[in-house]
């Protein structure tokens, strides 16, 4: 204890003591905070997944979709949706909303994949709509080096105008945006495409066949993950904007810096 | 290195190789006349006298890039259909321009590197050039006998901003294309004659395949030409001023203290470059810009969310994007106050101001005497404020053309944004007035506090009847000389309204104008301390 007290007045001990405070409160919070929301799980697989998927949907959705799925003043109509609508919104975290806003942002999922798949086949029972896509929709074709660049055309046409070139997002009116694509489960793109969630317009098979679809999904996944970016920190990949702060910043800055030191550093004209 | 002695004028003059060689120059190109008159030039030394410097080792870097990347550029519209080596291009038709970037970024040793190098040099020049210009300005270093080369140096401006715009625009990527849309969509907003200086530019209609090539020459040829020689002119007229100093002890108007060119400041200037070298070249290297592969050629119907112009050109685009759109339709006609108005009428006055600053203060001061020595900012509040509204006015333009960005990172309302760069539009220079001017003020009253009661040292002293007071500590006298021996002139009066004789006298047309101009420069002033005050505060009270 005599060791500690004598440290107390060590520069570095303000700096340990807010180290050791932070630690507990964070262990506190991690001890006492609601670890996952309550599931009930299980216990109905005797039930349809359409009854079960309506019990989700009173408990989860109904408040602002109505009884029925026939929408209220605070969400629109599911009727004819389709459970490719559902698992996107579900599953991407998207739905149930935390509060109106311009728009319901990406955040952690709350239903399990089950539990959204109920919730979709009770939504398809209202009314026809797109069905979730099968795995061979959207697999990526890696090596697939046409598709890629097919992808990449079809991108430039008809999602970089909103969600930027290389798949980072961007600005719509009134606080909406188009969200990154970076690190988006293909399904969930492919899914996008075809129901048109939010502000997206959609993409039926009748306008983008699902070969095209898959291309686009090919070349978000390739750019964004797999393709190499030569030429060092991207910056966020968001354009001249970051360039120029950039410059400003740093090289403006360092380029100062070194004629402040320049200047500093002068053997001194004699006075006298 | 036995020359080394020769330098001293007592030493005899060795009979080497060496001496031969410069004798030969001399007798052919005059070398040793030319050389003792100016390699004894004397600088002064200052950091921000620097800056400059790297506007011109910037412009250097550039030029030397820029070469290089002509060996391998091919400035054509032909189309081609892409076979290098990036995948998720390869099979794409797009023009031979954007083709052969890549094939710079992607197939040749050693091109992303000098690309990227070029770039970041070209935004740094821009940058170097815009804080030159700012110690220009709030030293009044524009002054007498210099307004021409500041002058000089605004056309170099200019003429950066239009080069980088072209070179931004060579490559035929979807940024440059979209840019170049911009452009086009501006030319046609001109009355009248728009929509043929539009078909004269483009060779037809938008894109054509002329643009490019037209582009490249101006962006190779034509505008580095001017600027070379308009740089050359500024600087020997920088020899020919002699450089300016920031006021102190020994220096007057007549001379110029600092180091002579050889050697220190050969060496400082000289290290300089290559530490501007190494900074551009570590940019280069490390920092990835304009990803042209990733934007994709340039398609009329295809746009990127986030097309925005490098940062010297962002202005322009807040400006256009802050605009309400208003549009006007006579006999037929659209006159397009959207476009005319953010593109080219507030530019316009932004930058006339800014070129024709030097004369306009001359025109209110009255003052026509020459001036080698720097005013401190806050001694010329008006001024001051004057910079830090314009400098305020650009950044609001500046901010509006990243609303996007902005938008999307701060999770804002894009059309608040843009509505509070309207409204910032026109209070922010205002407010930015105000307050620098009071800064200045403030600091001129603090100089004035400093010069009568001498710096607060930090140090308590207790008295022997328990009062506790701050030891001031009196300057030295080369401070004192420094903080009050700038000039406060007052401001210009009219006439009596009648002369001599009981006549009402004719005033010069302007001149009522000018002398309410002169009082809001100079009318209020914080009295920089007599030589009496000073004798009186030091002599007797001691300390307050």
């Amino acid at each position: 204890m005599k060791k500690l007290s004598a440290r107390r007045r060590h520069p570095l001990a303000a700096l340990v003591v807010l180290l050791f405070a932070l630690a507990a409160t964070g262990g506190l919070y991690a001890a006492f905070a609601p670890a996952k929301p309550a599931q009930a799980e299980g216990a109905a697989t005797a039930l349809s997944d359409i009854e079960e998927g309506k019990k989700l949907y009173l408990s989860g959705c109904s408040s602002c979709h109505g009884l029925n799925g026939q929408g209220s003043s605070d969400g629109p109509s599911l009727v004819g949706v389709g459970a490719a609508a559902v698992d996107f919104q579900v599953m991407t975290g998207r739905m149930p909303m935390q509060q109106q806003g311009p728009q319901a942002p990406r955040k952690p999922v709350v239903f399990t994949q089950e539990q959204s798949d109920q919730l979709g086949a009770f939504i398809a029972s209202l009314g026809a709509g797109p069905a979730v896509p099968r795995e061979e929709d959207y697999a990526l074709e890696e090596g697939n080096n046409a598709m890629i660049a097919e992808g990449g055309e079809l991108f430039r046409t008809n999602c970089s105008q909103c969600h930027n070139f290389a798949g980072e997002g961007g600005a719509l009116p009134d606080g909406k945006f188009a969200p990154s694509l970076v690190d988006v489960d293909p399904k969930h793109i492919y899914e996008a495409m075809l129901t048109g969630p939010q502000n997206m317009p959609s993409f039926p098979d009748t306008i983008m066949p699902p070969e095209q679809k898959k291309a686009i999904v090919t070349y978000i996944t390739g750019v964004t993950k797999d393709e190499p970016n030569p030429g060092g920190l991207g910056l966020g990949r968001l354009g001249p904007v970051s360039e120029g702060l950039f410059v400003w910043i740093f090289g403006l800055g360092f380029l100062i810096a070194a004629a402040i030191w320049i200047a500093a550093r002068t053997p001194k004209a004699r006075t006298k | 290195m036995s020359n080394a002695h020769s330098n001293k004028a007592t030493g005899p003059i060795p009979d080497n190789a060496a001496t031969k060689t410069a004798d030969y120059f001399d007798e052919r190109l005059g070398i040793y006349g030319a050389a003792k008159k100016n390699l004894r030039k004397v600088f002064p030394d200052h950091w921000s006298f620097m800056l400059g410097e790297v506007a011109l080792y910037s412009f250097i870097i550039i030029l030397l890039t820029g070469v290089w990347l002509t060996l391998f550029f091919k400035p054509s519209m032909t189309e081609v259909v892409y076979d290098g080596s990036y995948v998720p291009l390869q099979g794409i038709h797009m023009s031979e321009a954007y083709a052969s970037t890549l094939d710079i970024s992607f197939d040749i040793r050693g091109g992303l590197a000098i690309r990227q190098i070029h770039h970041w040099a070209a935004l740094i020049f821009v940058s170097s050039l815009f804080v030159h210009m700012f110690r220009i300005f709030f030293t009044g270093a524009f002054r007498k006998p210099r307004e021409m080369n500041w002058l000089f140096g605004f056309l170099l401006l200019v003429l950066a901003m239009v080069n980088g715009f072209t070179g931004y625009s060579l490559p035929d990527d979807l940024l440059s294309g979209t840019g170049l849309r911009i452009a086009e969509g501006v030319v046609l907003a001109i009355p009248l004659v728009g929509t043929y200086l539009q078909f004269f530019l483009f060779g037809g209609e938008f894109p054509g395949t002329d643009i490019v090539p037209r582009l490249f020459t101006i962006h190779v040829l034509l505008v580095p030409a001017i600027m070379v020689g308009l740089l050359t002119v500024h600087l020997i007229l920088v020899f020919y001023h002699k450089h300016t100093q920031f006021p102190g002890a020994g220096r007057t108007e007549k001379n110029v203290v600092g180091l002579p060119l050889l050697p220190v400041y050969t060496a400082k200037a000289g290290g300089f470059f290559f530490i501007v070298f190494g900074i551009t070249a570590a940019l280069g290297g490390l920092v990835q810009i304009n990803p042209i592969w990733s934007y994709g050629p340039y398609h009329p119907g295809q746009i990127t969310a986030g097309s925005q112009p490098d940062w010297y050109i962002g202005f322009l685009e807040g400006s256009l994007r802050i605009m309400p759109n208003w549009e006007t339709n006579l006999w037929g006609h659209t006159i397009s106050w959207n476009v005319l108005i953010p593109s080219l009428v507030v530019p316009g006055v932004m930058f006339t101001f800014i070129a024709a600053y030097p004369w306009l203060e001359a025109w209110v001061t009255g003052d026509k005497r020459e001036h080698h020595l720097l005013d401190r900012p806050r001694n010329v509040p008006v001024r001051t404020g004057l910079g830090a509204a314009w400098i305020a006015m650009y950044l609001v333009l500046w901010i509006g053309g990243g609303n996007d960005i902005i938008a999307t990172h701060f999770h804002l309302s894009i059309n608040s944004i843009t509505w509070t760069m309207r409204v910032l539009f026109f209070v922010a220079p205002v407010l930015a007035f105000v307050v620098a001017r009071r800064i200045a003020m403030a600091l001129q009253r603090r100089d004035k506090d400093k010069v009568l009661h001498g710096r607060e040292t930090g140090i308590i002293k207790k008295l022997p009847h328990g009062e506790f007071i701050e030891v001031h500590e009196p300057l030295d006298a080369e401070r004192l000389h420094f903080l009050t021996s700038h000039e406060q002139p007052t401001p210009a009066a009219l006439p009596p309204a009648v002369d001599e004789n009981g006549v009402a006298r004719k005033l010069k047309p302007g001149e009522k104008l000018r002398v309410r101009l002169s009082r809001w420069y100079f009318d209020e002033k914080v009295e920089k301390p007599t030589a009496e005050e000073y004798k009186e505060i030091t002599s007797g009270h001691g300390h307050h």
